[in-house]
């Protein structure tokens, strides 16, 4: 090792913190692999959490679905306001609709809401389990022989998974009732047949690929924000790098997940 | 007297190169008060984490009940778990729950407890403590001496064999440590349970030890009462009790 570099065999000279990182980060992908195995493993063996089930689906659930419903709104007035212009040039206008509703349910929604489900809710389970661990909270359950992968982890990964893709159609269509808002600013159009106009342009191939996509984003999200709370390091700084690790990482997965649901997307239909 | 409670040979603990442990070996009877004594950072935690199955130890064999806890499957070491009380330093009360849940939660795994069973349990166990007005309050409501009788009802809610305490008077007043080392003691005499008492507070291993065993750099250095430790000649043990 000279300094902060390391000579590989060949004889080339590479940073030692390019090569520590790329250590770290496959260390990394293989523990959260393992982790994602045990829940798996952990998750079909009783008892059964039904009750933290339940709360954590509320809390994730129903206490997000005011910011979702907001974002939802404000997503689809805009995304109407800004496409006009464009579409009139065309003279499109009547297609905006057809337009907006499809990128809302293909895209828009499932993305957007999935990166603020990652920011409000990963945050607040890598900080709360994280938070948990250096209080040896989680601690306390082991010793008082409680399976705390299954009552926190277990609980938290399902209930993300359950969640999003209601939160998702939630946000969808509430979304339309934006763009309807915003079809409305600078033209005519009735409630009737705007939403005519995006059902008759709708087909299951638009919507059931979103929504199914939806799980896999709640799952990545509640595995990675799991992940990084309960495995914190000691102290107050973990607690911190916890939770922004679970939002940033969370983030990054929805991004690669959609790249790929997006390629699968478009082999089968 | 029957088999030990607790049977630590040869245990030693490293965190990378740094060894926490080495050698140690020691012996919980039933009914005893055996405190573990030495300076901060000498490896006392550890110790009692290892005895739970908390931290893997590198070498030596623990048992709990005459059991290896090693060779255990965790199904079979949680069924020893109940038998085992643990008093975290911080008391590690679940934040987000009343008192009353907190009480209530290591014991949701017994079926057979009706819902009145379980009240009267979560009461007795605040009474033993001086405590049931705090049964609905949040953790956050109370204070350290608090905090730390609610840990110890939560702890005795399971009616345990073996109590392991870790620092029970660390951060509190005299008066308050007092009162909880006396609670130690009357707990031992009321229910007729053995403890491992982890502490660097003479007064509290004064009035709670019925055996002492001082640990240094990871090493049991002195075993004995505390009435013979206290006049050891041994010039670093001796400035403990000064």
């Amino acid at each position: 090792m000279i300094n902060n570099e390391e000579i590989t065999t060949n004889g080339s000279i590479f940073p030692l913190g390019w090569l520590d990182s790329l250590r770290v980060f496959f260390i990394e992908v293989g523990e959260i692999s393992r982790f994602t195995l045990r829940f798996f493993k952990e998750v079909f063996i009783p008892r059964y959490e039904f009750k933290a089930l339940v709360k954590q689906s509320y809390i994730i659930g129903y206490k997000s679905l005011p910011l979702i419903a907001i974002t939802g709104l404000i997503i689809g007035l805009v995304l109407t306001i800004q496409a006009r212009p464009t579409m009139a040039q065309f003279g499109a206008e009547s297609w905006i609709p057809s337009m907006v509703s499809i990128s809302i349910i293909r895209e828009m929604g499932p993305v957007m809401v999935a990166v603020i489900f990652a920011g409000k809710v990963g945050s607040g389970i890598g900080a709360e389990l994280a938070s948990m661990k250096v209080t040896e909270q989680i601690d306390a359950m082991e010793v008082s022989g409680i399976n705390p992968f299954k009552y926190l982890v277990v609980t938290r990964v399902m209930a993300t998974t359950l969640m999003l893709p209601m939160l998702v159609t939630a946000a969808d269509a509430i979304s339309l009732v934006g763009a309807y808002v915003g079809v409305n600013l600078k033209g005519s159009i009735s409630f009737h047949l705007f939403f005519l106009q995006v059902f008759s342009n709708l087909s299951f191939s638009d919507v059931i690929p979103a929504i199914i996509k939806t799980f896999f984003f709640g799952f990545s999200i509640g595995i990675v924000s799991c992940y990084k709370g309960y495995n914190a390091n000691r102290g107050t700084e973990g607690v911190g790098e916890a939770a922004n690790s679970a939002v940033v990482i969370g983030s990054l997965l929805v991004f690669i997940i959609d790249m790929i649901a997006v390629q699968l997307t478009s082999l089968i239909y | 007297m029957g088999i030990p409670l607790v049977e630590i040979e040869h245990l030693s603990k490293s965190f990378g190169s740094n060894r926490v442990l080495e050698d140690i070996n020691l012996q919980l009877d039933p009914g005893e008060n055996l405190v573990v004594f030495g300076k901060s950072g000498s490896g006392k935690s550890v110790l009692i984490k290892c005895l739970v199955g908390l931290m893997q130890p590198d070498g030596g064999c623990v048992k709990l009940f005459g059991e290896d806890i090693a060779r255990l499957k965790t199904a079979e070491l949680n069924v020893l778990r109940k038998k085992v009380g643990f008093l975290f330093q911080s008391a590690a009360l679940y934040d987000s729950m009343t008192v009353r849940e907190n009480l209530e939660f290591p014991l949701r795994d017994m079926k057979a407890r009706s819902i009145a069973d379980v009240e009267g349990l979560v009461k007795e166990s605040l009474r033993n403590v001086g405590l049931e007005e705090a049964i609905d309050k949040m953790p956050s409501e109370l204070s350290g001496g608090m905090i730390k009788r609610v840990g110890l009802a939560r702890t005795l809610i399971m009616k345990p064999e073996i109590i392991l305490y870790d620092e029970p008077t660390t951060g509190l007043d005299p008066i308050t440590s007092r009162e909880i080392s006396q609670l130690i003691v009357d707990i031992q005499k009321k229910y007729n349970t053995a403890a491992i008492i982890i502490t660097h507070d003479v007064a509290c291993a004064k009035i709670t030890s019925n055996r002492m065993l001082i640990i240094k750099d990871g090493v049991i250095n002195a075993t004995g009462t505390y009435a013979e430790l206290s006049v050891s000649e041994n010039e670093w043990i001796h400035s403990f009790f000064i």
